[in-house]
C-alpha cells in the first residue's frame, strides 16, 4: 500500500523486474469499450481533449488559408468564395468545437470532481452523452465543410444565410443546433455538482476561485444555448420552407435574427474566457506561494461577469439599425461589463506581490495572460463606445480585439490549465525548458500576428475581405509571419507533452505545492474513484502555512 | 451527513443509490435540481420563439389579430382544458408513487398519456383544417387570401365548403394591391409562428409520452417506493412544464384577435 | 454538507389538487371571456397576467416549488428573469426607434 492508502497491483511486464503501481484511472482497465463507454469525469475528460485538439488544428489549417492569400494584396491565393469559405470554417470550428468545450469539457471534467471531493459529477452517463453529442455534430459540421463548406461567416447574418447563400447552411445548422446540446449538458451537470456534491466543510466560499469560474461558465451555457439553437433552427426553416422570417422581401426582419443570435453569442465569449479567469487565479496563487487578494470579490466578479454577459448583446449591432436609446443603453451597460473583469487583473497583481514568485511554465502562461487580456479587454472600451465603433466595426480591430482575449486570453489560460494539472492527469512532469520555450514562442508569435491587426482596423481594414489596398501590405506581412511563428509554438507541446506522457519524470501528488483538494487529497494520476477517503474541509483554499519557504526543483 | 471516514466501497447501500453519491437524499436532491435546471434551459428555448413572437406582433398588430381569427378557439381551448386535466392526472400519480400505490402511479401515468392523446387529435384537426384553406407553411401555400375567402363563406353558412382556388387571386397578385401584399407577408410570418411553436411544443409531447410510458412501466414492475420515487417526480416536472407552455400559447395565438369579433 | 436537509414533505392532498386544478379550469374560462370583451390596450396585458397566474399556480402547487429548496426556487426566478430580459430589451430596442419599420 502506498502512502495515501491506495491499492495496487503487480504488473507482469515479463521483465525481470517486478514493479508495483498503484492502480490510477489510466491502468485500470485498458480495452477500447472502458474507455469508449466510460462514466469516469476524467477519462471522458482526456476524450474531449484529443477531440478539441483536433478541431484545433482544423481549425488552425483555416486560418493559415486566410493569412496565406493575405501575404499579397490581391486575390491570388484561393477564390473569393473558397476564402470566405476559409474564415467561416476558421470561426465556427475554433469557437463551437475548440473554445466553448475547452476549458470546461476537458480541465472542468476533470478537475472539477477532484476540487470538490465528489467522486464524479452529478451525472455520469449524462456526461458520457453530452461528449457523444459533440462527436455527432462535429460529424455532421465536417460533413457540411467537406460537401463545399459554408460562406456565410460564423455569424450567420440573415437574409444572406436563411435565402440567398449557395453554401450547405442547413447542414451547418444542424451540426450546430446537436453540438449545443453537449454545452448544455455539461454545464447542467457541473451546476447541480456543485450545488449538491461539495465535500463536508467545503462552503460556497471555500471552494477554489477555478470553481466558482466553472460554475458561472455553466449557468451562461444553459441560459444562452437554447436561444441560438432556436435562431438557426428558423434559419433551416427559412431555407427548406422558403418563408421569410427573417427575409425583408418576405416581411421578415434580419436584425431580429441578429437580436437573437447575440443574445446567445455574447455571452458564449464569456463561456469561452470565464474558466479562465477563474484557473488563472489558482495557478497565480499557487505559483506566487500566497493567498489570493480579495477572494469574495473575485468570486463575486465571476458571477456578475456571467449576469452581466447578457444584458450588453447588441454592441454587436451598432451599425444594424438599432433605436439610438437601445444602442446608448447596451453602450453603457457594455462599459459596465469591463469593471469586473478590470477588478480580476488588480486581484492577480495583488496576489503576485510580494509572492514568493516562481516561472514554471503554467505562471510564464498567466503572467502572458494578464498582459494580454489587458490589451483584449481596453480596447473592447473603444468598440463599445459608439461613436469609435461607427468607424472600426467590422474592421481589424475588432479581429485584433477578440483575439487578444480568445487566443491571448483564453487559449493562454487553457494552455496554463493544460501544463498546470498535466502532472495530476498523468502522473509525469514534462521538460520545462521545452515548456517555457514554446511559451516564449506563442507569445512572440501571437503579437507579431494580431498586434498590426488593431492598426489595420485603425486604418480601416475590413474584416473578411479577400483583399486590400496595396499600402496595407507590410502590416498584413507582419501578420502572416508572425501566424507561422504561431503555429510552431503551438505544436511543440505535442512532441514534449508525447515524451512526457512516455518517458518524464513521475510527479508525485503535489509537485508544484498546491493547496486544493485536487492536489492534496489524490494521488497523480488519481485512483479510479479519485478518493480513498471523503475528504473534510476545514479551511479557505489558498493558505500557504509556512509553504512559501518551499522551493520546488526538479 | 457522510462519514468522515466513509470507506468508498460500502455495498450495505440502497439497490436504487448511484455509486457517486452518498444517500439517497443527496441523489434525490441532485436529480431534481438537475431536471429544473434542464427546464430553465427549456424556458429560454421556447422563449427565443415567443421573443420572434413579440416582435411581430408588435411591428403588425391588426394583421396577427386577424389572423389569430382563422384558428378555432373553441378546439383551442378544449385542447388547454385536456392538457391541464393531464397535468392534474400527472399529479396525481407523482403522489400516487409518494405514498406508495405503484399500480395507481401506473394507471394515472396511462391517464395522462391518453389525455395527451386526445390534445394531439385536436391539435390533427385543426392542422388539417388549417391543410385545406391553405395556411401550413410551405413553398407554395401560405395562401392567405385564399383562407380569408374561405372564412368569408364559412360566416356567410357555406358549411365547410372550400372556394375554388382558380377563383381566388394569388396573395401576389399584383391587382390586389401592395397593402394586400404587406398583409399576406405579414399574416404569413404569423402562421410560421404558430406551426413552429406549436410543433414544438406538441414534439415535446411526443417525447414526453415515451418517457413516460418507460416510468410507467417500471411502476408496474413495483420499480418504485416512498424512499424512490424520483423518476415519476422528474417526468411530473417535465410534464407541467410541457402544460405551462401551452398555458402560455393559447392565449398569445389564439386570443389576440376575439375582441375583433368573426 | 453535500446536500441541504430540507424536510421531505408530505404529499399534498388530494383536496389541494384537484382544487388547483379547478382553479385553472375557472381560470381558463375566465381568460377566453376576457379575450372577446374589448378592454383596448389593456387585453394583452390581463391575457398574460390571467396566464402568469395559473402557471404560478402549476409551479407552486403541481410541481411542488412552494416546498422546494432554495436553489430551486432561484433556477425559477432566473428563468424568468433572463426570459424577460431577452424578450424585453429585444422589443425596447424596436419600440425606441420612432421611425416604423
Amino acid at each position: 500500500m502506498t502512502s495515501l492508502g491506495l491499492q495496487t497491483k503487480e504488473i507482469d511486464h515479463g521483465h525481470s523486474h517486478e514493479v508495483s503501481e498503484p492502480v490510477n484511472y489510466l491502468n485500470c482497465d485498458h480495452s477500447f469499450k472502458s474507455w469508449l463507454l466510460s462514466l469516469d469525469h476524467k477519462r471522458i475528460g482526456l476524450m474531449y481533449l484529443v477531440t478539441i485538439t483536433l478541431a484545433f488544428m482544423l481549425g488552425g489549417i483555416m486560418a493559415g488559408v486566410v493569412r496565406l492569400e493575405l501575404v499579397t494584396p490581391k486575390g491570388d491565393v484561393v477564390s473569393s468564395d473558397t476564402y470566405n469559405k476559409s474564415f467561416t470554417s476558421h470561426g465556427v470550428v475554433m469557437l463551437f468545437f475548440f473554445l466553448i468545450p475547452s476549458i470546461p469539457a476537458v480541465l472542468g471534467n476533470f478537475v472539477l470532481p477532484l476540487m470538490i471531493g465528489a467522486k464524479d459529477v452529478a451525472f455520469p452517463r449524462l456526461n458520457l452523452l453530452s461528449f457523444y453529442i459533440y462527436l455527432l455534430g462535429a460529424i455532421i459540421a465536417m460533413t457540411a465543410l467537406l460537401l463545399g463548406g459554408v460562406d456565410t461567416g460564423w455569424t450567420f447574418y440573415t437574409p444572406y444565410s436563411s435565402t440567398y447563400s449557395n453554401s450547405y447552411v442547413t447542414v451547418m445548422a444542424i451540426g450546430l443546433f446537436i453540438t449545443g446540446f453537449s454545452s448544455i449538458l455539461t454545464g447542467l451537470n457541473f451546476v447541480v455538482t456543485v450545488h449538491r456534491m461539495r465535500a463536508p466543510g467545503l462552503t460556497w466560499f471555500r471552494l477554489p476561485l477555478f470553481i466558482w469560474a466553472l460554475y458561472a461558465t455553466s449557468v451562461v451555457q444553459l441560459l444562452g444555448t437554447p436561444v441560438i439553437a432556436i435562431s438557426l433552427a428558423l434559419v433551416g426553416v427559412e431555407r427548406v420552407l422558403g418563408v421569410g422570417i427573417f427575409d425583408p422581401r418576405l416581411g421578415g426582419d434580419p436584425v431580429l435574427f441578429q437580436h437573437l443570435f447575440w443574445f446567445y453569442s455574447h455571452p458564449a465569449v464569456y463561456i469561452m474566457i470565464l474558466p479562465s479567469l477563474g484557473l488563472i487565479s489558482d495557478v497565480i496563487a499557487t505559483f506566487s506561494r500566497k493567498n489570493v487578494f480579495g477572494y469574495h470579490i473575485i468570486a463575486f466578479s465571476s458571477v456578475a461577469i456571467a449576469v452581466f454577459g447578457f444584458i450588453v448583446w447588441a454592441h454587436h449591432m451598432f451599425t444594424t439599425g438599432l433605436s439610438p436609446y437601445a444602442a446608448m443603453v447596451f453602450s453603457m451597460l457594455t462599459f459596465s461589463v469591463a469593471i469586473p473583469s478590470g477588478i480580476k487583473v488588480f486581484t492577480w497583481l495583488a496576489t503576485m506581490w510580494r509572492g514568493a514568485i516562481s516561472y514554471e511554465t503554467p505562471m510564464i502562461y498567466a503572467i502572458a495572460f494578464i498582459g494580454l487580456f489587458t490589451i483584449g479587454g481596453l480596447t473592447g472600451l473603444f468598440l463599445s463606445t459608439l461613436g469609435t465603433d461607427i468607424h472600426l466595426h467590422d474592421t481589424y480591430f475588432v479581429v485584433a480585439h477578440f483575439h487578444y482575449i480568445m487566443v491571448g486570453g483564453a487559449i493562454l489560460g487553457y494552455m496554463a490549465g493544460i501544463h498546470f494539472w498535466w502532472p495530476k492527469i498523468t502522473g509525469r512532469m514534462y521538460s520545462e525548458f521545452w515548456g517555457r520555450l514554446s511559451a516564449g514562442i506563442i507569445f512572440i508569435g501571437f503579437n507579431f500576428t494580431f498586434f498590426p491587426q488593431f492598426i489595420l482596423g485603425y486604418l480601416g481594414m475590413p474584416r473578411r475581405y479577400h483583399e486590400y489596398p496595396e499600402e496595407l501590405q507590410v502590416l498584413n506581412v507582419f501578420s502572416s509571419a508572425g501566424a507561422t511563428v504561431l503555429a510552431v509554438g503551438y505544436l511543440m507541446p505535442l512532441f514534449y507533452f508525447a515524451h512526457s506522457f512516455f518517458f518524464g519524470k513521475k510527479a508525485g501528488s503535489n509537485p508544484y505545492g498546491a493547496t486544493t483538494l485536487d492536489w492534496t487529497e489524490t494521488s497523480s494520476p488519481p485512483s479510479p474513484h479519485n478518493f480513498e477517503k471523503t475528504p473534510v474541509v476545514t479551511e479557505e483554499p489558498y493558505i500557504f502555512h509556512g509553504k512559501e519557504a518551499a522551493v520546488v526543483s526538479h | 451527513m457522510s462519514a468522515i471516514n466513509q470507506s468508498v466501497h460500502d455495498h450495505g447501500h440502497h439497490k436504487d443509490l448511484a455509486h457517486h453519491f452518498d444517500s439517497l437524499e443527496q441523489q434525490h436532491d441532485a436529480n431534481t435540481l438537475g431536471m429544473w435546471a434542464f427546464l430553465l434551459t427549456e424556458v429560454l428555448f421556447f422563449g427565443a420563439l415567443f421573443a420572434a413572437y413579440t416582435v411581430y406582433r408588435y411591428k403588425y398588430p391588426t394583421v396577427f389579430e386577424e389572423a389569430s381569427n382563422q384558428l378555432d378557439i373553441t378546439l383551442g381551448a378544449i385542447n388547454t382544458a385536456i392538457l391541464i386535466g393531464s397535468s392534474l392526472t400527472m399529479a396525481l400519480a407523482v403522489r400516487c408513487s409518494q405514498v406508495g400505490s405503484q399500480k395507481w402511479t401506473g394507471h394515472w401515468l396511462i391517464l395522462t398519456i391518453l389525455f395527451g392523446c386526445g390534445f394531439l387529435g385536436v391539435k390533427y384537426v385543426e392542422w388539417k383544417h388549417d391543410y385545406d384553406i391553405k395556411l401550413m407553411p410551405g413553398k407554395n401555400f401560405f395562401h392567405w387570401q385564399y383562407a380569408k375567402e374561405a372564412k368569408k363563406m364559412h360566416a356567410h353558412g357555406g358549411g365547410h365548403a372550400l372556394p375554388d382556388p382558380n377563383k381566388v387571386p394569388k396573395d401576389d397578385d399584383p391587382e390586389l394591391g401592395v397593402k394586400a401584399r404587406l398583409e399576406s407577408e405579414q399574416a404569413r410570418l404569423f402562421f410560421l409562428l404558430y406551426f413552429c411553436m406549436t410543433s414544438l411544443h406538441a414534439l415535446h409531447m411526443l417525447i414526453g409520452f415515451g418517457i413516460i410510458v418507460v416510468i410507467a412501466y417500471h411502476a408496474y414492475k413495483g420499480a418504485y417506493s416512498p424512499e424512490y420515487y424520483t423518476p415519476v417526480e422528474l417526468i411530473g416536472l417535465y410534464w407541467h412544464f410541457v402544460d405551462i407552455v401551452w398555458i402560455f400559447l393559447f392565449p398569445l395565438l389564439y386570443l389576440l384577435g376575439a375582441h375583433l369579433g368573426h | 454538507m453535500a446536500s441541504e436537509n430540507h424536510a421531505h414533505h408530505e404529499p399534498a392532498s388530494l383536496v389541494t389538487y384537484i382544487g388547483t386544478f379547478l382553479a385553472l379550469m375557472v381560470l381558463t374560462v375566465i381568460t377566453v371571456i376576457a379575450g372577446f370583451q374589448n378592454f383596448g390596450v389593456w387585453n394583452t396585458p390581463i391575457a398574460l397576467g390571467i396566464a402568469v397566474t395559473k402557471a404560478a399556480m402549476v409551479v407552486l402547487i403541481f410541481m411542488h416549488a412552494y416546498h422546494s429548496s432554495p436553489v430551486t426556487k432561484l433556477v425559477i426566478v432566473a428563468s424568468v428573469f433572463f426570459l424577460v430580459i431577452m424578450i424585453g430589451m429585444t422589443l425596447s430596442d424596436y419600440i425606441s426607434r420612432g421611425w416604423t419599420l
